[in-house]
């Protein structure tokens, strides 16, 4: 796992669930063909009504009409991010989205299970509510070593809770390379 | 050490006497479901992870139901229950349900309770979020990824966190113009889509031991909209009878301690509960019917596993006999066997098939349908500004089609009032 994550903030609301995340219609692509997977970049948070898009202003859109990347590595979200289905097909579009962590105060549990277990994002959590605190477009800087968060277009730095339990599996990739590392899969 | 009927199951799981809330346990899967939305991705993900030589834990441990994406054109839909075909055959599999045949189920938490794979005591684990509703029957389940899922597939165990447990106490004799998903809308309201993230909703109380076994998982069904790991409420004669008659298999009962410690106990005095709707976009947006009542609707919809039951379109029979909708509606039956149901059961002599049918009600093949949106051509999707109630569990933006819509959760008698007059309505204006 990198140490140090850099990019820009892309903010979102409270309650952010699995349908805003990935509509249920595009969950029909592969997920293992290159080409076709790269939809789910193209549709990542396709679902969030464009007004609630891109805080603290709105509008502004996760993914550029036409493409599969995203220039914001880091999504800044509010309470109990993730909510909703089990699809693991979220964590999976932000990360073929091109984006790194997501930051919330708190996770829905199977999509925070998802994101660690499959080795997709890195969901952190913040010690208190930054949806209201950082913008969209500001730069950050995470560092993983001593679980803070610099907003470097502020200056203002604030702190992430510990991985704890889940930062093996982080560490190894997910949970078939943490089972194959702690020698229970051979 | 006291413990919870949850920490109960997750200890024997484990293989361990006593568990605590907090520590984290690998867990010995007992069943793994999955469908065709995320089947295909957990089967790629097996095979990619074992290799050559992955092998199936427990053929017999392993249910597949194609349910969310069934009667489309859509060629990718289609194609995602082709490869559970190819897998159920290529690996001989007991449990596979598949579209078009007289095998075909729907939806995947009634089939697996109508099939008798909810055992009390036992661990089920779903690739689906709803996959608490088998916490009806005394269980653990509760809902994983794909990734989890290929892991349980490959090795028959995961890792769980033990959650800590919140009791919901209902007692007194339930009116006639509730229903159970009345009682759950209320407690959403009071605790919030996130009021149980990462915990064991257990529910107790007269009035839940008088509820059907249909009634009971539309409780557990939507503990997962507060956030919960899993819903459950204690196996009592009434679920034992019904697991008898459709399973040899054996099974364990398991109760909480009297001094078992929860997080928080909620007591609700059922009789001085009113009907309610979850508004747009949220199902803890809880509001009296009285309060909305005069919205203006487009559509109706009662269907889905928390909604789609034979108990569901009773309820709505018995509004809805000898009246006439003023809006679409739509009557979408989780599974074959409810449709079956529909033909069989009469109300006042009736059968509730023919009462939906002359009320003017669409009736469509049983699958998830409109429940989550789905492509362009699914049976009762919203479209652009569509006002809808619905008897399902989630009103997302976007949920059940177009994201401009606005969907009003409610009980079926709510449904169906509203059906008979096009605008919001209390049922209680037809119970009388
Ligand atoms: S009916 Fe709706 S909630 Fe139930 S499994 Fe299908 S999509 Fe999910």
């Amino acid at each position: 796992m990198e140490k140090i994550i850099k990019g820009k903030a892309f903010v979102l609301g409270d309650n952010i669930d699995t349908d805003q995340i990935i509509p249920a219609e595009h969950l029909v692509y592969s997920l293992s063909d290159p080409e076709e997977s790269r939809k789910y970049g193209q549709y990542a948070l396709s679902g969030t009504p464009l007004p609630e898009a891109g805080l603290p202003d709105g509008g502004v859109p996760f993914i550029k009409e036409g493409q599969n990347q995203t220039e914001y590595k880091i999504i800044i979200g509010g309470s109990n991010f993730g909510c909703g289905s089990s699809r693991e097909h979220a964590p999976f579009a932000l990360q073929k989205a091109g984006a790194e962590a997501v930051v919330a105060e708190s996770y829905a549990r199977i999509f925070y299970r998802n994101s660690v277990d499959g080795g997709f994002i890195i969901p952190l959590e913040s010690m208190q509510k930054l949806n209201d605190k950082i913008s969209t477009g500001d730069e950050l800087e995470i560092n993983l070593s001593t679980n803070n968060l610099t907003n470097k277009t502020t200056g203002k730095t604030y702190g992430l809770n510990a991985l704890g339990d889940v930062l093996p599996i982080i560490n190894a990739g997910g949970l078939f390379e943490y089972a194959r590392t702690s020698g229970m899969l051979k | 050490m006291a413990m919870t009927i949850t920490e109960k199951i997750l200890a024997r799981s484990a293989g361990k006497k006593v568990v605590r809330p907090g520590e984290n346990l690998w867990l010995n899967v007992d069943t793994l479901m999955t469908h065709d939305v995320c089947g295909p991705p957990t089967i790629q993900i097996w095979k990619k992870e074992f290799g050559e030589k992955a092998k199936i834990w427990d053929k017999n441990k392993v249910v597949i139901f194609p349910d969310h994406y069934i009667f489309t054109a859509d060629v990718h839909a289609n194609r995602n229950v082709s490869i559970l075909r190819e897998f159920a055959k290529e690996y001989d599999l007991p449990n596979y349900f598949d579209v078009g045949t007289d095998r075909y189920k729907g939806v995947c938490h009634v089939a697996l309770a109508e099939e008798g794979f909810n055992l009390p005591g036992t661990v089920l684990f779903g690739t689906d979020s709803h996959t608490c509703t088998s916490g009806a029957f005394g269980m653990f389940s509760t809902g994983v990824g794909n990734t989890d899922a290929a892991f349980i597939l490959g090795t028959g165990k995961i890792w769980e966190k033990v959650p800590e447990s919140m009791k919901f106490v209902f007692n007194g004799q339930m009116p006639e113009y509730l229903t159970a998903k009345d009682l759950i809308l209320h407690i959403l309201g009071d605790i919030t889509t996130d009021g149980a993230t990462y915990r064991a909703m257990e529910f107790d109380g007269s009035t839940i031991f008088s509820l059907s076994v249909d009634e009971r998982m539309t409780l557990t069904n939507m503990a997962i909209e507060a956030g919960g790991m899993n819903g459950i409420i204690a196996a009592d004669k009434v679920i034992i009878d019904y697991v008898k008659c459709r399973t040899k298999e054996n099974f364990q009962l398991y109760y909480s301690d009297p001094d078992a410690k929860y997080h928080s106990i909620r007591e609700y005095d059922t009789e001085k509960l009113v009907p309610v709707v979850a508004k747009p976009h949220s199902p803890d947006n809880r509001d009296a019917v009285r309060n909305v009542q005069g919205t203006k609707l487009t559509k109706c919809y009662i269907g889905s596993c928390t909604g789609g039951k034979l108990t569901d379109f009773e309820a709505a029979a018995k509004i809805l006999i000898g009246q006439q909708v003023k809006v679409p509606t739509f009557i979408v039956p989780a599974t074959t066997l409810v449709a079956k149901e529909l033909e069989e059961v009469t109300y006042q002599g009736i059968s509730i098939k023919e009462i939906l049918e002359k009320a003017g009600c669409e009736i469509a093949q049983p699958s998830c349908a409109a429940c989550l949106g789905g492509p362009a051509d699914t049976v009762g999707r919203s479209v652009d500004y569509d006002v809808v109630i619905s008897t399902t569990n989630r009103n997302f933006p976007g949920r059940m089609g177009s994201k401009k819509a606005g969907v009003y959760l409610a009980s079926p008698l709510t449904v169906a009032a509203s059906a008979v007059k096009g605008v919001i309505t209390d049922p209680r204006e037809f119970l009388r």
